[in-house]
């Protein structure tokens, strides 16, 4: 079909767990058929190729933790024509960004016999907070589904749609009675961005928030309901201080005692 | 299927066993059959397999942002008031293909318009605020000008049977919207449930010759008179025992100048913009379309999904939303429900089911909301 050279996908990882990268490879439907389409250039997950850039399609795992990240990801973000930030990590400092709370020096001097070897930084934060991102794809890990149709947009040269609205969209199109009004369960499904089809409100449970605050997140109007249901205020902080720790919408949660 | 039931004709007596030959029938009439079913908490619409499935002996307790099961002391099947689900999640789907396209080889391409199913669907148990709630939706999306085909479709073989509300809920407010508790046009069969010591039966009425036909196999006795009084009674009682109330009247001018009232900031503090208000009511109807194409780029769908009014994306034309905040998006969605829709369909959008009062799960309730704006603005007069 194509006369032009296949696009070159690359897929980088910074500090992060690798299950966004797993996620890549849990395609299996579909890897065949994006192998087809694209030359992988570099994906140490999947494979030892690593060719040089420029390259046409970039995905990012993973956020900036070290002076080196903070240096490569400018070098990536030079050689690639389209940026793709995906999961928690990458496009809100991950589960690691609590050391944006706390004294990361402290820790290393707590955990390390040598912490002076140790070249880290004081922040864990997204990509975005270093260089311009051109599309950011939410999740702890992120849904397969949603990175094919951002990888099929792309190739297809038009918009990535991914909707901003909140996990009860999922519940009620998938016919699933929400669990807060109909059990009394906790859950953080309306603030949270809608992505992953609203698994665990499936399985009976509340939402934990992985994809992150949704385009208009009244954290403080939830906040009270699940106080309400039976959630301590202490935990509330803390059912907000997980993937998407250092998110906008999130990280100023402070509820009332 | 049903045109008019508003002539009343002679009416029958099934008793609650009769319920399993009635769904039977409908099933070798070649209907699906769907109905209230107790599912993981919750009285949702599923398909029957059988009339035992029916939630015989459960009712509700409802409240803002609150929906419990509780075992009731008689055997009822449809003393349960309004679910989270509504029959529009079979007549207007949330998610519907509306066509696919593949390349050809020539470098052309063909496009397929998605099939229609041809399942005919009967609906046992809808109550007259979900009734009024479907005619909404037909004037809405089948209304002859332009029709959606598919809807039309699959709404013109659909079997309905109602029945009168003898047991409003906490939430209910269908006697200020004229929708309840007795059921109007449009319905097959009607039934009403009567429940005493030792006694389950229902009154049957039909609606249509379908109806008709329908209750001529089933082999039933002409309900007598004390059976008819007291079917009478109870709907009659139930219109007294609304748990919300609403004063309609003059809401499509009250909303026309409410645009600064102080109201909206007020109910946006408490709001979380989650859109299941919209998803949960009967009558919403807004989709959004999406074309996706698949790695190769040789195949195309075209999908639509339900939207929301509170969605940021609703709004978004070049450079931005144009409701970007909470007060316009709760604004827009109370103003078009029960102002502007008398100006578009010449009703209120809203049958006073209740259901986006108890799927708020912060429990805003609207019949709150429309008082307080009401008492801010003045009546009728004020704005004159």
């Amino acid at each position: 079909m194509r006369d032009s050279p296949r696009p070159k996908l690359a897929v980088w990882k910074l500090a992060s767990c690798d299950g966004c990268q797993l996620t890549v490879l849990d395609c299996q439907d579909e890897l065949l058929a994006l192998a087809a389409e694209v030359d992988i250039a570099h994906f140490t997950e999947a494979t030892t190729t690593d060719l040089p850039g420029p390259y046409d399609v970039s995905l990012v795992e993973g956020s900036i933790t070290t002076p080196a990240d903070a240096e490569r990801i400018r070098q990536i973000r030079a050689d690639s024509r389209t940026l793709v930030t995906i999961g928690a990590c990458a496009t809100a400092g991950g589960i690691q960004a609590l050391r944006n709370f706390a004294d990361a020096a402290e820790f290393s001097a707590a955990i390390y016999a040598r912490p002076d070897y140790v070249a880290s930084l004081a922040t864990s934060t997204p990509v975005s907070g270093h260089v311009p991102v051109d599309f950011e794809l939410r999740g702890c890990p992120i849904d397969k589904r949603q990175l094919l149709s951002v990888l099929s947009a792309l190739l297809a040269g038009r918009q990535p749609r991914i909707p901003g609205h909140s996990v009860c969209h999922e519940c009620k199109l998938r016919g699933t009675a929400c669990v807060m009004v109909a059990h009394g369960t906790p859950c953080l499904g309306p603030v949270t961005q809608a992505g992953c089809g609203a698994i665990c409100p499936s399985f009976d449970r509340g939402c934990y928030g992985c994809f992150g605050p949704m385009a208009t997140p009244n954290t403080a109007a939830l906040v009270p309901e699940l106080m309400r249901l039976g959630t301590a205020p202490g935990d509330v902080r803390r059912v907000f201080a997980t993937f998407n720790a250092a998110a906008p919408g999130f990280r100023d949660v402070r509820p009332k005692p | 299927m049903s045109a008019d039931s508003e002539s009343r004709g002679p009416a029958w007596l099934l008793p609650a066993s009769g319920l399993a030959r009635l769904h039977d029938s409908l099933r070798e009439a070649g209907y699906q059959v769907i109905g209230p079913r107790v599912v993981n908490g919750a009285i949702v619409l599923r398909e029957l397999s059988s009339a035992d499935e029916l939630p015989f002996g459960w009712g509700v307790t409802l409240a803002p942002g609150g929906y419990r099961l509780r075992r009731r002391a008689d055997h009822a099947a449809f003393a349960h008031s309004a679910g989270p689900g509504s029959w529009k999640q079979f007549l207007h789907p949330p998610r519907e293909q509306l066509w696919s396209a593949h390349r050809t080889p020539d470098g052309g391409y063909s496009a397929d318009s998605a099939a229609a199913s041809d399942a005919k669907l009967a609906f046992i148990g809808v109550r007259p605020c979900d009734l009024r709630a479907i005619q909404i939706q037909d004037q809405v999306l089948g209304a002859p000008t332009h029709p959606d085909s598919t809807y039309a479709s699959r709404r013109s073989s659909v079997f309905i049977v109602a029945v009168n509300c003898t047991e409003p809920g906490e939430t209910c407010f269908c006697t200020s919207m004229g929708t309840g508790p007795r059921a109007g046009r449009g319905y097959d069969l009607l039934l009403t449930e009567l429940t005493g010591p030792g006694d389950h039966t229902f009154v049957v009425e039909a609606g249509s010759a379908a109806g008709e036909a329908t209750l001529a196999g089933l082999d039933l006795r002409p309900a007598d008179p004390g059976a008819m009084r007291r079917a009478q009674a109870s709907v009659s009682e139930a219109a007294g025992k609304m748990g919300r109330t609403m004063h309609a009247d003059g809401l499509r001018d009250l909303l026309a100048r409410s645009h600064d009232a102080a109201r909206w900031e007020d109910v946006a503090s408490r709001c979380l913009t989650c859109g299941n208000c919209t998803m949960a009511c009967p009558t919403c109807f807004c989709t959004t379309v999406e074309d996706v194409t698949d790695l190769s780029g040789d195949h195309a769908e075209r999908w639509q999904s339900w939207a929301s009014c509170f969605d940021l994306d609703f709004s978004y034309v070049h450079s931005g939303p144009v409701r970007s905040s909470g007060e316009s998006r709760y604004r827009q969605w109370l103003t078009h429900k029960l102002g502007t829709w008398h100006d578009q369909f010449g009703s209120s959008g809203c049958v006073g089911c209740g259901r986006c009062i108890v799927w708020c799960p912060v429990g805003i309730d609207i019949t709150e909301e429309v008082a307080a704006l009401q008492a801010e603005l003045g009546g009728p007069e004020a704005g004159e």
